[in-house]
């Protein structure tokens, strides 16, 4: 598929296309940060920024969902059978999306996708539906690593397309059928376009200052990286709360519970944590990650071992840095992975 | 596309207290929809979610075998939230079950194989399952010699009696049934199940064992069985985990890389000496 | 500044070295600006990676709960104020505890700081006497220190720590320049329904990531009211509702007891100023008990004890 051009000033005319068939959400800047919200024109969509505060996640696994629905009522034989919950109405583009939240989606796809006959169809009724239009890194900020677990500024996988931004203008890089789709009506781009996004990815990759090394954590046994001593001092300043968790655009996991009111139920989801000692407590009273230490050893060898085992290599984590930077009392996940790799 | 979060509707045909100090109650269920009946294929070994709405779900091993007909049975410990919920459940409530889940022992590789089952208290349940399946005549021929070991505290705390009675009669099965301490009129086995698994001392030869029971069972019967010389991938156990989803996704019944709901909760020791005992 | 980590690393290197404490419990140079990370330094190598700057800005007290052995401790006035308050509540004996106290030089607000440079990439800021000295990927600018403090050490009454083994350093100035009944005020005056709007766009966007609770040095309960499911007093779900009686009934449960040490709000991933309730309540502790929590060993909190001339709340 050739790489295609458009103007900044021929943006608006793109996203009208667009939004004939989908919700359109970008990166705006609202207070100090940027957020994901929704748009009807170019005007306020951001293209110098890091990357949104939170991950953009929440489009297909929401932080509260509903999944089923009955009517709560005991006299009604039928009135306690359960109900599959409506899907969405429109399709969503996410514009100017970063290559490492759009892989993410990809590694959640392994999960949420992983038995054919009945994937969730909650998670896959909406990714199948959405448009991920990405937009390459210029310059990285200190805390991301992506480069260093199958990442990177300008990486295309889990994208329909990639935007390049050339100051004026964007360089069009269709990459699925959706993605071709949409860009048909574009001019192709001119070699010395596709050259200048060329070097400017080669000159964000040579920026990356933080990486993470996975070589010998990847060759150790699941037993011998979870009995090494470092543990015991990773966890210490943990306080179990949940923010990396939900920053963290590869985290997936969550709870089910139902929640009734007069003659509703729904059968709910939320996020959850593993940071959270709830999240492996059994109703006797046994906890099989009962201490702080379970708990923190468990995500970092769920995101750098088990998931690789498990994903056929796929690593849960694409480097994005809102962990740490989000951290309330600084827990850095590239100094934990590098001395996991001790 | 099959939503796996979704239950099959089901209606309780039959309850009935099946321990004396009445924690536990055994739950028969039929599938409102006869086509749900007949996708719910399960082996023995599998687990369910029981889906109460309004209160959860409890994810409980099935004691019925496939060979006994469309129905489906649990038998279920009162605990927390759900289970106290359903405990108060009489025949013709609605409810839902979601499933089959996990994988199921391994069958197969069992064909020709000496049976050892050690089962304590009331985790049973899906070696109920196992039994009646392994005794039906469709199957008894492809095994080779079966053992059952099965211990409770009381004899009123022993599950299935009627069926522990039909077991013991035969003469295709060896049964030892056992009580913690000696009650008058008791005719079978006294003492705990590792106790009895020494006396009964089963060869390794061609076998495999199929263990469930509390932690502090397994922990004691272990040594008898590395006595006799069994090793790891002889000896198959089923492991519990808190669990929501049931289907890998969630991830909380993780122990290691593996998830007990997906690909468990039938696990070889060997496999769990390899993994975090996170269980 | 530099002064005091010296001093507090030769210190912890002899309390450590001579086997006074099994840890010191302070903080070290953090991974990303205007946050330094709590740090447990059990040996007299690990001391040196001890700092003492404006961007402490956790409660270390917090880290006390649970602990065993013997623990030193690096706390300015709000913290050791939290200490007082643990050893009365029985969460911590008063001789496991070795208290280096230090004057606070009152905490940058990061999120002020990044709200002076909406949607940039802030890449490291230092201290430099009067100012901070903030650098990004494409820019450098100096800021007057006093404007960019979190509030509460703008108006905090205790900056020397209040109860302490040995003080490093000098005490300085005790308070921190603002009035502290003045915080609540605005509150005050606002009639109930525009109060309770206030309220609401304060607390809209949390997350329930529990980062503010599992912060603070008061929140130690084995259940929080939070997590119990048999009855389950408050909902998952974001529900509106349920987020609001998170945060009132977690403000009432610190009530008398909170030091207004701002490790809450620094916590807080999307910039929640919880501190809207515990300033109202705190001031309202002052007023009618006429008591300030964590001063000294004796005196018991209002909210824990009942007299017979307790004041009747109208």
């Amino acid at each position: 598929m050739p790489d295609k051009i458009l103007t900044k000033d021929g943006l608006d005319t793109f996203i009208q296309k667009l939004l004939t068939d989908y919700d359109l959400y970008a990166p705006v800047l609202k207070g100090a940060d940027h957020t994901w919200s929704k748009i009807q024109d170019s005007q306020d969509v951001a293209w110098e920024f890091a990357n949104t505060a939170k991950s953009p996640k929440k489009f297909f696994l929401p932080q509260s969902e509903r999944l089923l629905h009955f009517t709560n009522n005991p006299d009604d034989p039928n009135g306690m059978i359960m109900h599959e919950e409506p899907g969405p109405d429109r399709p969503k583009t996410l514009l100017n999306i970063r290559p490492c939240d759009a892989k993410a989606f990809d590694v959640l796809d392994l999960v949420f996708c992983q038995d054919e006959q009945a994937p969730d169809v909650y998670w896959k009724s909406k990714r199948d539906a959405a448009l991920l239009i990405g937009l390459a890194c210029k310059s990285p900020c200190p805390t991301c690593f992506c480069f260093s677990v199958n990442c990177g500024p300008h990486h295309q996988e889990g994208l329909d397309i990639l935007l390049v931004d050339l100051d004026s203008e964007l360089l069009v890089r269709p990459l699925t059928s959706k993605g071709e789709a949409v860009s048909a009506d574009l001019k192709k781009a001119p070699q010395e376009a596709v050259d200048k996004a060329d070097e400017q990815k080669t000159q964000a990759e040579q920026a990356m200052t933080s990486r993470v090394d996975m070589e010998r954590l990847q060759e150790r046994t699941v037993l011998e990286e979870y009995d090494q001593a470092i543990w015991d001092r990773v966890h210490e300043s943990c306080i179990n709360c949940g923010t990396c968790t939900f920053y963290c655009p590869t985290c997936h996991c969550f709870d089910i519970q139902d929640e009734t009111q007069d003659e509703f139920g729904h059968r709910v989801r939320n996020w959850d944590t593993c940071m959270s000692w709830l999240f492996t407590h059994h109703t006797s009273g046994h906890n099989p990650r009962g201490s702080k230490k379970d708990r923190v050893r468990q995500r970092f060898m769920h995101k750098f071992k088990y998931m690789p085992i498990k994903l056929g290599g796929a690593i849960g984590c694409v480097g994005c840095g809102r962990c740490t930077q989000k951290c309330p009392v600084n827990i850095d996940v590239c100094e934990v992975v590098n001395s996991m790799n001790e | 596309m099959k939503n796996p979060y979704l239950p099959y509707p089901v209606r309780i045909q039959r309850v009935q207290v099946a321990t004396e100090d009445k924690s536990l109650r055994t739950f028969d269920f039929e599938f409102i929809n006869p086509d749900d009946a007949k996708a719910f294929e399960y082996l023995p070994g599998q687990f369910a979610e029981l889906s109460v709405p309004g209160y959860g779900e409890a994810p409980i091993g099935i004691a019925s075998s496939p060979t006994e007909g469309d129905h489906l049975t649990f038998t279920v410990s009162k605990a927390g939230v759900v289970t106290t919920k359903l405990h108060s459940m009489v025949q013709g409530d609605t409810m839902g079950v979601r499933g089959p889940l996990g994988h199921p022992y391994p069958l197969d590789d069992m064909e020709g194989k000496n049976i050892v089952i050690l089962a304590g208290g009331y985790a049973v349940t899906t070696l109920r399952s196992t039994m009646v399946w392994l005794l039906h005549p469709d199957n008894r021929d492809k095994y080779g010699e079966i053992t059952f070991i099965y211990g409770a505290r009381t004899p009123g705390m022993l599950l299935y009696k009627d069926l522990l009675e039909e077991w013991d009669a035969r003469n295709d099965v060896n049964t030892y049934i056992t009580i913690d301490n000696e009650v008058e009129g008791w005719d079978k086995y006294v003492g705990f199940v590792p106790q009895i698994a020494d006396q009964v001392s089963p060869e390794p030869d061609n076998g495999v064992a199929l263990i469930c029971g509390p932690p502090v069972m397994i922990k004691f019967t272990q040594p008898v069985l590395d006595k006799m010389g069994w090793t790891g991938d002889q000896i198959i156990m089923s492991l519990e985990n808190r669990m929501k989803c049931g289907i890998g996704i969630c991830g909380r019944c993780n122990v290691g890389p593996y998830y007990v709901c997906k690909d468990g909760p039938v696990f070889t020791k060997a496999q769990l000496d390899e993994l975090p005992k996170e269980y | 500044m530099s002064d005091i980590t010296n001093q507090l690393r030769q210190r912890a290197k002899d309390l450590l070295a001579q086997g006074t404490v099994d840890c010191v419990i302070g903080y070290a140079k953090g991974s990303v600006p205007m946050q330094e990370k709590p740090y447990f330094a059990t040996t007299p190598e690990e001391a040196d990676n001890l700092v003492w700057s404006g961007f402490c800005v956790n409660n270390l007290a917090n880290f006390l709960i649970g602990r065993s052995g013997k623990n030193a401790i690096v706390a300015q006035g709000c913290v050791s104020r939290n200490i007082i308050g643990l050893i009365k509540e029985n969460q911590v004996q008063r001789e496991d505890v070795y208290i280096l106290g230090v004057h606070s030089p009152g905490m940058i607000d990061a999120s002020k700081v990044q709200s002076h440079f909406p949607g940039r990439t802030i890449t490291d800021v230092f201290e430099d006497g009067k100012e901070i000295v903030v650098r990004g990927m494409d820019f450098e600018e100096r800021l007057p220190r006093k404007k960019f403090k979190r509030q509460n050490c703008f108006t905090c009454t205790h900056r020397n720590a209040v109860l302490y083994d040995e003080f490093i350093g000098q005490e300085g100035p005790q308070t921190g320049g603002g009035n502290i009944d003045n915080v609540a005020e605005p509150w005050e005056k606002l009639p109930p329904d525009q109060r309770w709007a206030e309220f609401e766009a304060a607390f809209k966007d949390c997350i329930r990531c529990y980062a503010c609770r599992n912060v603070c040095p008061l929140c130690y309960c084995n259940i929080c009211f939070v997590d119990e499911n048999n009855p389950q007093w408050v909902g998952k779900s974001q529900v509106d509702a349920d987020i609001y009686t998170f945060h009132i009934l977690r403000a009432f449960h610190c009530t008398g007891r909170c030091t207004d040490c701002g490790a809450c709000e620094s916590a807080c991933p999307v910039g929640i100023n919880m501190r809207v309730l515990t300033k109202k309540l705190e001031k309202d502790i002052r007023d009618k008990y006429d008591y300030q929590p964590g001063l000294d060993l004796e005196s018991v909190p209002p909210l824990s004890t009942y007299r017979a001339d307790d004041p009747e709340i109208s």
